[in-house]
């Protein structure tokens, strides 16, 4: 299914968006972030992004006090999967201006929105910035 | 009613209140929450539908980031997704993705709203339901949702399409049968002009393949299109891992879309879509020594970066291609044995999985220097990753790349002498499995013994615990080897050897016991020589097998009379005669009989050297005797018996008189015979030895072996020289008789040498091991500690019933002679269990429908341009356009026949009666989709054994790719 789960932690480990496309337990959700966390935020800027887990492994990278960790299937694209955290980011960037943990923090919902756009059953469906935000910008202007 | 819902819609706190008042909080943060919790079950209730969405939404967000339980909320969050409202709607929608699963109970509500709002002109609205769906599909929902999921596969709304494009996927995954009526619309998509279908479908396929690759071989065509068209990176990755799944089914496929992937490889600057095309190159298709190259080359680009991800990537490629181009590896191993020292664990660990890739007989010795050498400065995670993985390439298929066993053996010496050194149960694994494998290798081995256990300083390791015991074995095992028993006895004695673990100890113990046997028995068959120049000696044997009862009764009066004549300590300060040595050397000399070996070790075995050593151990042993450990006190006992017996019985040796008496000269049998039990080999054994031993006639197993005695009483004693036990590598059988006397000797030996063992069994018999528990020896490998047959404190059944075992074990073990040391293995059993790859061979409904729906799509559509219908996975189907895409003129030649008719076919257009005809013939007049995906199935596996068949069909198969 390719993409297993994307999490957004920030640098106190504190998890500030969770989105699974497969279905855990809480239990298992709580240690599976505690693992990865402990695994991912230890790492230095000098290493690589890539840590395998389990049976899967997980990309992550940085923004500012924001990790961004993908949990993908082993044959996954490394890469690509960078990419599409970064895309992710420029998306919430255009639609927040300058995004903060904060805007993630108090605007959940909507960064849950984009995944959705940008993601289906784990697959990456949609890559383009405006196709992303179409919805979006939609429905806060009917509300 | 209304009221409270009027004050709660008014005062009702949103998210944003929440996730304010959660970073204001001073209660605590479970408190805040469960206070929460508190008030959204009141507020969920309400029925104004706005607040109770307001209050799942808060709830959502507890559960997505503070893991608060929202399963009891299941049926609000169906009453939300009913709103008309389209935020209260997806809040609902939201709720319902992130909380069900297959057990939830209101599941079966939702299938109704999930039907209307699928069917809704609200695009919106349907691409949450199909969100939701795509999430939680269950069996029943993506069955009674599949009609709705068609419609919008073909919906002119690309918002909606690309998104139930997405659901397929969920939906054929749990509903099979939706193949049959999506997958054409899906396989429409697959040449949709727009970019977000496209993309959205290739992802669906890429999916589908990885789970079966085989049926979706019929849309190579429409992938081939996609890998030369499209320019989409996310798409084209999605594509090239789809031809890594096909190209090993279909070689002429692989041959057709190594040069596009080529092509992108060299021109593409996104370093993803590149690093796919190498790793679809070296993964899938590795036979291709030019796309192979270039791979590699690219590989290098990725090493040389900086960036530790593209290094990381370069260095993963790389041992994707080690197996089957290793030159690949060995151009690049500096790069590969500098990113050891990567600060990177994950980049160092990737590297020396590389390294050991390198690995071959010749250079084994190199690397592994290398290697040791580094482990001592690394980190200690990483060195005992290294030493890891050393150990298990070297010792993989049973040291099959060790050619040198002495320095393997040194090699372990120095890998447990590495500080931080964590693998020492796998070093003594492999000692022991070394010495008892590798004839050659014991010699070295028991040097290293000695060398570890002559070191008090490792004692104080726990670490190393696991090798000294390895160490204090193979030094038991093998003393005959050993240029100085003394000393090794000396070592295994050592005060600080109390620093051990009983478990440990016992085997210290143990080979203290063999040790001391041995020299006993060096010393006295040296002074048997001399003895056996005596006339009466022959007459002294075969008095003795004449009579067994006089001989006790000889014997007990012998002990009788020493009984008197107290062991007198001070004999040994005495200035030991010279001559006596020297009578003893020139004896040795002078027997022109004797080996160089042995006279050279008989030399070492002097009268007051035994006796140093019989004092030695016998003080070391005397604080032990009082041990709360019944093992240790079983063995020290043992080992006091022994010496006991030595004193009694040998006053020749402890009082310094020259000649031996007639009676001493049975102890002297005595001392042999232990010696040879003890020097039977110990060879490695299969787990399931003991199950293929079939039970020899006239042997009866008895639980109550009273008559033993009577048994016993039957068999002669043989001559010495029949004890030197055939080892079983010869592939000799031990013959029964002789295994019985030697039960029999260790019986006597026992009952004479060690009454206070007797004694002490009987009063403590409640301490001693069951006999059944030692009875399974031979069923497994033996453990280092392991008590040998012919051990004196073992009852005479048990010895009886573990030497019948081991001897008929033994008949079983055949050896495979190598021209490097012989390394022994077992035909089977042993061996490395086979690790089958597994086709994932479930009769996969899912894969059943998709052949079904192509192949039988096809016997509709296309059966006009199947030739043959006899190459179903190879057949071109539906792509008769794409066939002139795809044919390059290049390849004209084997197709231009065929390009020629083709058109004429397509006019034809619908089912061709004749060709179905002979289908039907030659498939028994089945349906034709079954019998050609049965047929599928067939090819495949005649594929795979490469069956002549395939050659013999060859012309027939319209050549698609060509």
């Amino acid at each position: 299914m390719g993409i297993r789960f994307i999490l957004m932690v920030n640098k106190q480990g504190q998890t500030r968006l969770a989105q699974y496309y497969e279905y855990l337990t809480l239990e298992e959700r709580r240690a599976l972030e505690g693992e990865i966390v402990r695994k991912c935020l230890a790492r230095t800027e000098q290493q690589c992004s890539f840590v395998e887990h389990r049976n899967y492994k997980i990309v992550y990278r940085r923004y500012a006090s924001l990790f961004f960790l993908v949990g993908v299937d082993n044959d996954e694209n490394e890469l690509a999967i960078l990419e599409f955290i970064h895309l992710l980011v420029e998306t919430m960037d255009r639609h927040f201006g300058n995004v903060c943990e904060l805007d993630i923090m108090f605007h959940l919902e909507k960064a849950h929105f984009m995944l959705e756009e940008m993601v289906m059953n784990g697959c990456i469906v949609e890559t383009s910035k405006a196709n992303i935000l179409t919805p979006i910008q939609l429905m806060e202007k009917s509300s | 009613m209304a009221g409270p819902s009027m004050m709660e819609t008014l005062f009702q706190r949103t998210l944003e209140d929440l996730i304010k008042g959660m970073r204001l909080q001073l209660i605590g943060e479970s408190a805040f929450i469960s206070k929460a919790v508190e008030e959204i079950r009141r507020e969920i209730k309400s029925t104004d539908l706005h607040t109770k969405s307001i209050a799942l939404q808060k709830l959502t967000y507890l559960n997505s980031l503070h893991d608060v339980d929202m399963s009891w909320a299941a049926f609000h969050a169906v009453e939300c997704m009913s709103s008309s409202r389209f935020a209260d709607k997806r809040i609902g929608y939201v709720a319902a993705s992130q909380s069900f699963n297959e057990s939830t109970p209101v599941l079966l509500l939702i299938t109704n709203q999930l039907r209307k709002d699928l069917t809704s002109v609200n695009e919106h609205e349907a691409s949450l339901a199909l969100e939701c769906l795509a999430k939680i599909g269950t069996v029943d929902l993506a069955r009674d949702l599949t009609p709705e999921v068609f419609t919008l596969l073909s919906s002119s709304k690309v918002f909606v399409r690309k998104k139930s494009i997405g659901v397929t996927m969920r939906v054929f995954e749990k509903y099979p049968d939706a193949v049959r009526v999506c997958f054409k619309r899906l396989v429409e998509n697959l040449e949709s002009s727009d970019p977000q279908s496209l993309s959205a479908t290739v992802g669906v396929f890429c999916e589908l393949a990885a789970k079966d690759p085989l049926s979706y071989l019929p849309l190579a065509p429409e992938f081939y299109r996609i890998l030369v068209d499209s320019k989409n990176n996310w798409v084209l990755i999605k594509v090239l891992k789809i031809f890594a799944r096909l190209a090993p089914l279909e070689p002429r496929l692989a041959k057709k879309v190594t040069e596009p992937i080529c092509e992108h490889m060299r021109r593409t600057g996104a370093k993803s879509l590149m690093f796919e095309c190498v790793r679809t190159v070296v993964g899938s298709l590795s036979e291709y020594e030019s796309a192979v190259k270039l791979a590699v080359v690219k590989i290098r680009e990725l090493l040389l970066e900086d960036d530790p991800n593209l290094k990381y990537l370069g260095l993963h490629a790389l041992s994707i291609v080690a197996p089957k181009h290793s030159w690949a590896v060995l151009e690049n191993k500096e790069v590969v044995i500098k990113s050891l020292s990567d600060e990177d664990a994950n980049i160092k660990l990737e590297s020396l999985r590389l390294v050991m890739a390198m690995v071959s007989e010749s250079n084994i010795i190199e690397i592994s220097r290398v290697l040791v050498h580094y482990a001592l400065k690394s980190d200690p995670e990483f060195c005992n990753e290294i030493l890891g993985s050393i150990l298990s390439t070297c010792s993989r298929n049973f040291y099959e790349i060790v050619m040198d066993f002495d320095w393997y053996v040194s090699l372990l010496g120095e890998m447990s002498r590495t500080p931080h050194c964590q693998k020492s149960e796998e070093i003594e694994f492999q000692l022991i499995d070394v010495g008892m494998r590798v004839r050659d290798a014991r010699p070295e081995l028991v040097r290293l013994a000695r060398s570890l256990l002559i070191d008090p300083a490792l004692l104080g390791n726990p670490f190393l615990h696991r090798i000294l015991s390895a160490a204090a074995w193979v030094s038991g095992e093998y003393v005959e080897f050993s240029l100085n028993p003394f000393e090794l006895a000396e070592a295994l004695i050592q005060p600080r050897a109390s620093l051990l673990p009983t478990s440990i100890r016992v085997v210290y113990l143990q080979s203290v016991f063999k040790i001391l046997i041995f020299c006993v028995n060096s010393y006295l068959s040296q002074t048997e020589t001399l003895a056996d120049l005596e006339p009466e000696v022959p007459d002294s044997i075969s008095q003795r097998e004449n009579s067994e009862a006089s001989d006790l009764a000889s014997v007990r009066a012998l002990f009788e009379r020493e009984h008197d004549e107290a062991f007198n300590p001070g004999v040994l300060d005495r200035p030991s005669t010279d001559n006596s040595i020297e009578d003893i050397g020139n004896a040795a000399d002078g027997d022109g009989q004797t080996s160089t070996f042995v006279s050279f070790r008989k030399n070492g075995f002097t009268r007051e050297s035994i006796v140093n050593l019989v004092n030695l151990v016998e003080v070391a042993m005397r604080p032990l005797s009082v041990s709360l450990e019944v093992e240790m006190l079983e063995r020290t006992c043992n080992i006091l018996g022994l010496i006991e017996v030595l004193k009694r019985e040998l006053p020749a040796v402890f009082q310094n008189e020259k000649v031996l008496e007639k009676e001493e000269l049975e102890v002297l049998k005595l001392i042999k015979l232990m010696n040879d039990a003890f020097s039977e080999e110990l060879g490695p054994v299969s787990t399931s030895a003991q199950e293929r031993v079939p039970i020899p006639d006239g042997l009866v197993l008895k639980d109550n072996l009273a008559d033993l005695d009577e048994v016993m009483g039957d068999v002669k004693l043989p001559s010495s020289s029949s004890f030197s036990l055939e080892s079983p590598y010869n592939g000799q059988r031990m013959d029964p008789a002789s295994c019985n006397v030697q039960s029999k000797e260790d019986s006597e030996a026992s009952s004479e040498s060690t009454s206070l063992l007797a004694e002490h069994r009987k009063r403590h018999g409640l301490y001693y091991l069951p006999s059944e528990g030692n009875g399974t020896i031979s069923n497994d490998y033996p453990p280092a500690n392991d008590l040998k047959s012919g051990d004196t404190n073992q009852d005479d059944t048990e010895d009886f019933v573990k030497l019948t075992a081991q001897s008929l074990v033994s008949k079983k073990k055949p050896n495979y002679a190598k021209p490097r040391p012989v390394v022994v293995k077992l035909d089977e059993g042993e061996s490395v269990p086979v690790v089958l790859k597994k086709r994932d061979s479930r009769d996969d409904l899912l894969s059943g429908a998709v052949r079904d729906i192509l192949l039988g799509d096809d016997a509709v559509k296309l059966s006009s341009s199947i030739k043959g219908k006899e190459k179903v996975n190879a057949d071109p189907l539906d792509s008769k356009e794409n066939m002139h895409d795809m044919e390059n003129s290049s390849h004209r030649k084997s197709s231009s026949r065929r390009s020629k008719q083709r058109p004429h076919r397509k006019e034809r257009g619908q089912t061709n009666p004749e060709k179905l005809g002979v289908e039907k013939e030659e498939h028994g007049g089945k349906v034709k989709s079954k019998s050609s995906h049965r047929h599928g199935r067939q090819k495949s596996r005649q594929k795979a054994e490469g069956s002549s068949d395939i050659i013999a069909e060859t012309p027939v198969i319209p050549d698609f790719l060509l």
